[in-house]
């Protein structure tokens, strides 16, 4: 029988693995993708406790995390295509300009 | 069977998501992250929210991974990418130690018990139904807000990605186009 718990528990492993994927990441697009699977992680969590309370609380705060998720990308990608054009790079060791 | 089904799309989806934490290819890295983003839909539908897990497909698997991948190709990335790491093993410790302080901060509250039920389905209504009844009414105004902040970020992705989009960033430093140069 799965519980609420069991989703939890991989609700936090998959949380873990996104935030070791945005603290270790250096190209900025990996970097896009472990947050995405941090925000995956987290609508995780709100259906399986939406589902368990028998509560629609939940759900519609993974709808508004979907909502999030896309205009960041939007916003994001753009940003990341101008930082290119600037700096022909996407790696984040070749913004570093404080030399200490 | 849905025991089984649950351990299976949970060690699937592990598996996935490491492979695009861990890989050197942006590729291969997109498509787990798109694999598993499937397969999270459906435990969705294992959950019974069957909107949100058509949602998750539609918005996630459709939209957002077509747009990271028109968006590989305004970068040079069909090589490996090249990550210097000073300590690997910190990284590790301080990510899966944070991940874990956070997820016991907002599991504190389940544990307690203090979680209530405040808008629980209709009677007789399917997922699709209840959610809509919950949405257009005590949620109209953030579904409003959020229908803004999508019109704003589309706007802002037009305007940040299509300045001086008539000049070709490839064909710059190569004598191949030389209409391209002339041209800028």
């Amino acid at each position: 029988m799965i519980t609420l718990n069991h989703y939890l528990i991989l609700s936090g492993l998959l949380f873990a693995i996104g935030l070791v994927g945005v603290v270790r990441r250096k190209n900025l697009l990996m970097l896009f993708f472990a947050t995405e699977i941090m925000l995956n992680a987290a609508n995780l969590a709100f259906a399986a406790t939406s589902s368990y309370y028998h509560d629609l609380t939940g759900q519609m705060f993974a709808f508004f995390i979907i909502a999030v998720a896309a205009s960041e990308v939007a916003v994001g990608l753009g940003l990341l295509i101008l930082l290119y054009k600037k700096y022909g790079s996407i790696n984040l060791d070749d913004f570093t300009i404080m030399k200490g | 069977m849905i025991t089984f089904a649950f351990y299976l799309f949970a060690v699937l989806i592990t598996g996935l998501f490491l492979v695009t934490v861990m890989s050197k290819n942006v590729l291969y890295a997109m498509t787990s992250l798109a694999a598993g983003m499937v397969l999270i839909s459906g435990l969705f539908f294992i959950l019974g929210a069957d909107f949100l897990g058509v949602v998750q497909l539609i918005v996630y698997v459709g939209a957002v991974m077509a747009v990271y991948a028109f968006a590989m190709m305004f970068f040079d990335l069909s090589r490996d990418v090249k990550e210097r790491h000073d300590n690997p093993w910190l990284i590790f410790l301080l990510g899966g130690g944070i991940a874990l302080t956070l997820v016991v901060m907002f599991a504190a509250p389940i544990m307690g018990e203090a979680v209530h039920a405040l808008y629980p389905p209709e009677e007789g209504a399917t997922n699709p139904q209840a959610v809509g009844l919950v949405l257009f009414t005590k949620y109209l105004l953030p579904f409003e807000v959020a229908s803004v902040m999508l019109l704003v970020a589309m706007i802002a992705g037009i305007i940040l990605a299509g300045k001086k989009m008539e000049i070709s960033l490839s064909a710059m430093d190569e004598d191949i186009l030389p209409d391209t140069k002339e041209n800028a």
